[in-house]
This record gives C-alpha cells, structure tokens and sequence, in this order.
C-alpha cells in the first residue's frame, strides 16, 4: 500500500496537469465555440519558446517562462487573424474577388476540427524542419521533499499552487473586468451584444490570444519535465479534450471540478494498481460522464439549479 | 527514382541457370525474365534503405540512414563491391508501418533491390517480414531487439535483448544486489525484454520484485515513481522506449529518486546523456554494444567512425547504436557477396551463413571492437557488449567489456537456418519458467 502523503502528492500532481492542460483549450471552446486541435502544439510553441530562450539566450528560467508564454500569445493572434476569422485573408482577398474568401470558423465545430488539425500537422513538422528531431533540454528546478523512503518533486508541488493561481486569475478576469464582461456576453448572444457597442471581433481576437498564451504558459511550465520533441503536445491533449468535456459549458469552474474529479481518479489507480491501470480509469471515467452527464459536471450543476428554481 | 529497365533479377537468374544449372531452381525469380540488353544493370549492386527520418521514430531512425550513406559512399570510393557501383534507393517510411509495408513491395517489386535494410521497431520488423517472405527478399534488420527472430532470409545483426540485458544485469546485481524492479514500454519489445529480466535475474541468482509496463504515450511518471520507491529495490532494470517515456529520467532525478539504472535502451539510442541537462542520467548503465563514446580505435581514433560520420554529417546530432549496425552490416554484406562471386540472393545468403567476421585482414574492424562474428546458423551477430555508465556530469566512462554470443537461438531453440529453413519468431516463453 502506498502512503498517504504520496497519494496526496500524486492527486495535486495529476490535478495540475489536468487544469493546466486544459485551461486554454477551454477558453477558446468555451467562448469561441472553436475546437482546436492543434491545442497540444500551441503548449509545443510555449515549450520550445522557454526551452531555446533559456539554453540559447541564456534567460533566467522565470523570464524564459514568460517569453514562451508570451510568444505563444502572438503565435495564437497570427493564427486567429488568418485561419479562425480569416480577416487577413478576407482583406487581401477582397481587392481581388470584391468581397469575403473567408468564413470565420467561429461555432463551426466540425470545420474548426478539420482547419486546426492541419495546423497541428503542419506545426508538427514544421518544428522537426526548423528545429531537428529534438532540442537540449532544461533542468528540473527546485530539487526534492523527501519523506521516509519516499522523495517527491518539489517544482511539481509548486506547478500544483500555480495551477491554482490560473483558474483563480480566469475566474478573476472572466467575472470582474471589462473585458471579461464582453467576452461574456459575446458569448451569450453575440447580435445583442454587438447592437450594445461590443466590439465582438476584438473579444474574439484577444479571447483567442488568451487561450493561446495559457497554452503557452502550459507548455512553459511544463518544458523542464516533459521531453522536448515535435509531438509533445500529443500527451496533452487527451487530458484537456476529456477535462474539457467532463467539466461542461462553465469555463473555470468545469475544469477546477473536472481537475478534482479525474485528478483523484488518475492518482488513486495508478499508485494502486499503475500507470496503465490509471490511464483506462480516466478514460472509463470520461465514458461514464458523458453517458450520464452529456454536459458536463457544471451543465448538471446548472440543470439542478434550474430545477430548484422553478420548484421554489 | 525507380528504374525503367527490366528486372535484373530474372536477367541474373536466367544467366546464372545457364552457368550453373544447380541454382536455377532455388532463385526466387520474380521478375520479367531474361533480356540481353541489361547487361549494364548487373554491374551495379542496387540496395534499399528503409529508414524514419521522420514522424515518430526519426530521432533514432535518422541517424541509421546516415550510416549506411555512409558505408556505401566509403565502399564506392574504394572500388565498390566486387567491382560494381552501389546503387541506393532509399525513400522515407515516415515512422508509420504501413507506409513500410507499400515502400518494401516497390523496394522489390519496382526496384528489384539485391538488398534491403529497413525498420526501427519490432513492430515494423513484423509488419513487413511476411512481405519479405513471400518475395524470398535478402534483409537485414538493424535494431537491437527482444531476440528470437530464426528466418531464413532475415539477418538481424544488431544485438538482442539477451546480449544487452545480459550484459549489463550481472554487472549490476554483483554491484548493488538482488532485487529488482523492471519498468518497461507496453509492447512486445517491452514485454519480451521484462521476460528476459526474469530469466536473467533466476540465472544470477537475484529476484524482480516489482514490474510495470507503461504505455507508449506515457509521460508522467509520479506514480511509477512512487512504487519503486515503496519497492525499495537494489536496482531498476528500465526499457522504456520512445520520445514520451525519455521524461522518466528526468522526473526520477527531480524526485530524488537515486537508484542504480540498467537499461538496454536509453542513451545508445536516443543520446538522452546529451539532451537532458545533468544530472538527470547520472547513475545509468547502459549494456549495448555501441554509444558513441565506446573507447576502441577504429572508432574514436582521427579518422575513425566517428570522424568520418560527421565529416559527413557536421550537424548530425549524435552517433547511436543503430547507425554503427546499419555501418558495419554493409560492410558484412559487401564480404559475402565477393566471397560468393555474384549478386543472386539464394548464394550471398549461403556466403552469409558460411560465418562472416569483421575485424580480420579482409574486412574492417566494426567500431565497437575486436572481431564481430555473424553467427551462420541463426543469422545474428557474436557481439562486442559494454557496460557503458553515465555519471553526474554525463559524462560516459566503460565499466565493462567482453563478447557476447546470440545464445538464444544457437543454444536454447537450436536455430540452424543452415540445416532447417524457418520464419519463426521465439519467445524466452516458449521456453522458460521464470519468464512466464
């Protein structure tokens, strides 16, 4: 039997990776109704971007951190100009063909499936032309806490606190300014809220940068553990779609419970019974929930309170 | 790329039937049949070369399809091969098995190869072997595997799981003790090395205390982690695989996990030693037969292996375990065919199974030592093995270095591919108790 206090180490550990590698992807199918399925190499950008600014540059790691984080902000607004809204496009294109070439791919599920998985394929490799099969990785900082026999890494305790940090900054951002106000209800209606003086265009822009930078920050948080290699993305993207799914519609709240709920399922099978045995109890897990709650933890959250509601 | 004349092939079967009538029954045939006109084909020597440089297996799979540019620019600079210009027809296979699978029939069927070497994985050995069967196709797999492959036209020249665990496993239970705790890839390769790990620890006299196999997209290790530490044992036998499971070095350095590590598959391959910063791979023993850094003078001397590699390559990352076999299998390839005197398969494979060595005053010394010996009758290789370890720094320092014969196939199934034609693959538990 594993202690205890591994037990609890591991559950803050897989509940860090799932919130962290979510929390974009969320933002943006949230908000945007855009699937994105290049969501694992905009973390690939985030992660190359601290890695060569930390070896290369010779950056401190925290300001290499934010390099990545940022320079992925800037990659996800390229991206959203050109492929999600098509507006770049659109304003070559009009001189030429007089009017639209482009479809913006907001609440197209399907389409926005099909155009990011290009992306994905295509950053994929771009990264292995660019920069080779692999690059000189970083350290992990912060050395160990250890327990008994046990030891346990302290940077991965301290991801765990950061991981926090991000849903608590979303929650802030999302309810408390301006910005999050628009995005909120540019969600919600989008005629009516651009009849109000929203400009929805611009919350689409800067929504999707948004994601695309905690992406960024999920890949620079990350760049001192996982392996650096072309297809990194491709380990979290599994955990962001079905943390996704089973936290439903409410952006921050769905993946903090979504975090919870498979970061306790994930920790307690693969100490119990190993990481294999783990990995199938996640995705049964995502399985159950989605045959009992089609939408998600909060979307079944929100349908008691309905019903509360109009009983009271 | 592929060539517009008729199958030199059939012109070499019908010219060989008129020559030696003896042979003309066992050639595997298969192409157009004799012309007069394609004399000038059979003074070429055409070898296929099948290797990822990209998609998932390109890190190691790459640095295979250097080496062997490598051999055969050095063999037709010096003359070819019995005379006769090497020809290269090499496409990448992308890493995805059935892409290997199309590019192994064109290999044959369109380019009528003489030769071919192909394949990272276990997995793509077995995707493409029933192709390579039914066309009677001379191949040479180069990988180090689980062991076990007995087929008569396979040659698997790189070392098994037996020689490089029974390299390095001995060395660390008489260092550090008996117990055990295999963590390995969820695959057959994986799998078939844990099985090893068993047998080996019963003959040495130690335990495995604790396994697990993690799939190949795993990349956390926290829980793995935390049962070996709970396992407490002397040493971890590791053969994990792959981008994904190279986290696992640096997780357990993070974790102040500091525990010996056998491995028969990080660092020769993959060159984490030189990817991840220090001291993520300080305390590994690798048992293989060849790392960059093996001390012998035919590869580390001016002018040697590794010179002559990047000369070739100056932005080539690292020179792995494979390439060195790609390297010297070439070489081993060129000995027989001039001991045989001719191109036609049926007769260089005989020429193979006669027992060729490298290392004598006829062919060079492969780089990872002394005389390496292709054993004839199970068509795998006495390898030169090194227990190589990485220390603080990374630094990589030989603890251990003797021969190792294949003794699998030779001792225990008895493989003769001489007396008995086969395409079986064996498994240590077929054989073994320990291992089931």
């Amino acid at each position: 039997m594993v202690n205890g206090l591994s037990l609890a180490l591991q559950f803050l550990d897989s509940f860090a990776f799932i919130v962290l590698a979510a929390a974009g992807l969320a933002i943006v199918f949230g908000i945007m109704g855009v699937i994105n399925l290049a969501h694992g190499e905009f973390i690939l950008v985030g992660a190359y971007a601290t890695t060569l600014a930390a070896t290369q540059l010779g950056l401190p790691l925290v300001v290499a951190m934010a390099v990545g984080t940022l320079v992925t902000a800037l990659f996800g607004l390229v991206v959203e100009r050109t492929i999600v809204s098509g507006a770049v496009p659109n304003a070559v294109g009009q001189r030429v063909a007089g009017r639209d070439v482009m479809e913006p791919l907001y609440d197209r599920l399907a389409d926005s499936m099909v155009a990011t998985f290009g992306l994905s394929l295509v950053m994929v490799q771009g990264a292995r032309i660019v920069f080779g099969n692999s690059i000189d990785q970083i350290a992990t900082p912060l050395g160990e806490i250890a327990y008994g026999a046990f030891s346990y890494s302290t940077y991965r305790v301290v991801l765990s606190g950061v991981s926090v940090a991000v849903l608590l900054v979303t929650y802030y951002v999302f309810t408390r300014t301006d910005y999050g106000m628009r995005a909120r209800a540019t969600i919600q209606d989008e005629e009516t809220a651009k009849a109000l003086g929203v400009d929805t265009e611009r919350t689409y822009v800067t929504t999707f940068a948004v994601g695309s930078g905690l992406a960024g920050l999920t890949g620079a948080l990350f760049a001192p553990i996982v392996s650096m290699q072309p297809t990194l993305g491709d380990q979290f993207l599994v955990e962001a779609f079905v943390a996704v799914v089973v936290g439903g519609p409410s952006v921050v709240l769905g993946t903090a419970l979504s975090g919870v709920v498979l970061g306790a399922i994930d920790a307690a099978f693969s100490n119990l019974y190993g990481t294999f045995v783990g990995r199938i109890a996640l995705l049964i897990a995502a399985v159950i929930a989605l045959r009992f709650l089609p939408e998600g933890v909060t979307g079944f959250v929100e349908r008691v309170r309905t019903r509360r509601r109009e009983g009271a | 790329m592929s060539r517009s004349t008729v199958s030199r092939r059939g012109f070499v079967t019908a010219g060989g039937a008129a020559l030696v009538s003896g042979f003309a029954g066992c050639s595997s045939g298969g192409g157009s049949g004799a012309s007069t006109d394609t004399a000038s084909s059979a003074d070429v020597v055409e070898i296929g070369v099948l290797e990822d440089q990209s998609g998932n297996f390109a890190l190691v799979g790459d640095p295979k399809h250097k080496a062997s540019m490598l051999a055969i620019e050095e063999i037709n600079a010096s003359g070819g091969i019995d005379g006769k210009e090497i020809e290269v027809y090499s496409r990448d296979p992308q890493s995805d098995n059935q892409r290997y699978q199309e590019l192994t029939r064109e290999m044959i069927d369109e380019n009528d190869v003489d030769v071919l070497w192909a394949g990272y994985s276990s997995a793509t050995r077995e995707a493409i072997r029933p192709i390579i069967n039914r066309n009677e196709q001379l191949y040479f797999y180069t990988t180090q595997y689980e062991g076990g492959v007995c087929d008569e036209t396979t040659f698997a020249p790189g070392p098994t799981a037996r020689q490089q665990l029974g390299t390095v496993l001995p060395y660390l239970r008489e260092e550090y003790g008996p117990e055990i705790y295999t963590v390995a890839a969820d695959y057959n390769f994986g799998q078939l090395s844990a099985d090893w790990v068993k047998v080996l620890a019963d003959e040495h006299d130690a335990e495995v205390v604790g396994e697990e196999f993690v799939p190949l997209s795993e990349s956390s290790f926290g829980s793995t982690i935390n049962r070996i530490q709970e396992a407490d044992p002397d040493f971890v036998m590791s053969m994990l695989v792959g981008a994904n499971h190279t986290s696992f070095y640096e997780q357990k350095a993070s974790a102040g996990l500091e525990i010996p590590i056998g491995t028969s598959t990080a660092m020769a391959q993959g060159y984490e030693h030189r990817r991840l910063e220090p001291p993520a791979m300080a305390n590994i023993y690798a048992g293989v037969n060849y790392m960059e850094e093996v001390p012998t003078e035919s590869n580390t001397s001016d002018g040697g292996f590794v010179d002559r590699y990047f000369e070739k390559y100056p932005d080539a990352p690292y020179l792995n375990e494979e390439a060195e076999t790609n390297y010297f299998s070439t070489y081993m390839y060129k000995e027989a065919v001039e001991q045989a005197g001719t191109l036609e398969q049926p007769e260089v494979i005989e020429a193979l199974e006669s027992g060729i060595s490298l290392g004598t005053e006829r062919a060079p010394e492969a780089p990872e030592g002394e005389t390496v010996e292709l054993d004839g009758a199970t068509h795998h290789v006495d390898h030169h093995m090194w227990v190589l370890r990485a220390d603080e720094e990374h630094t990589i320092e030989a603890v251990e270095d003797r021969t190792v014969p294949e003794q699998f196939l030779s001792e225990t199934v008895g493989c003769d591919l001489r007396e008995e034609a086969e395409q079986t693959q064996y498994t240590p538990r077929d054989y073994f108790e320990e291992a089931e």
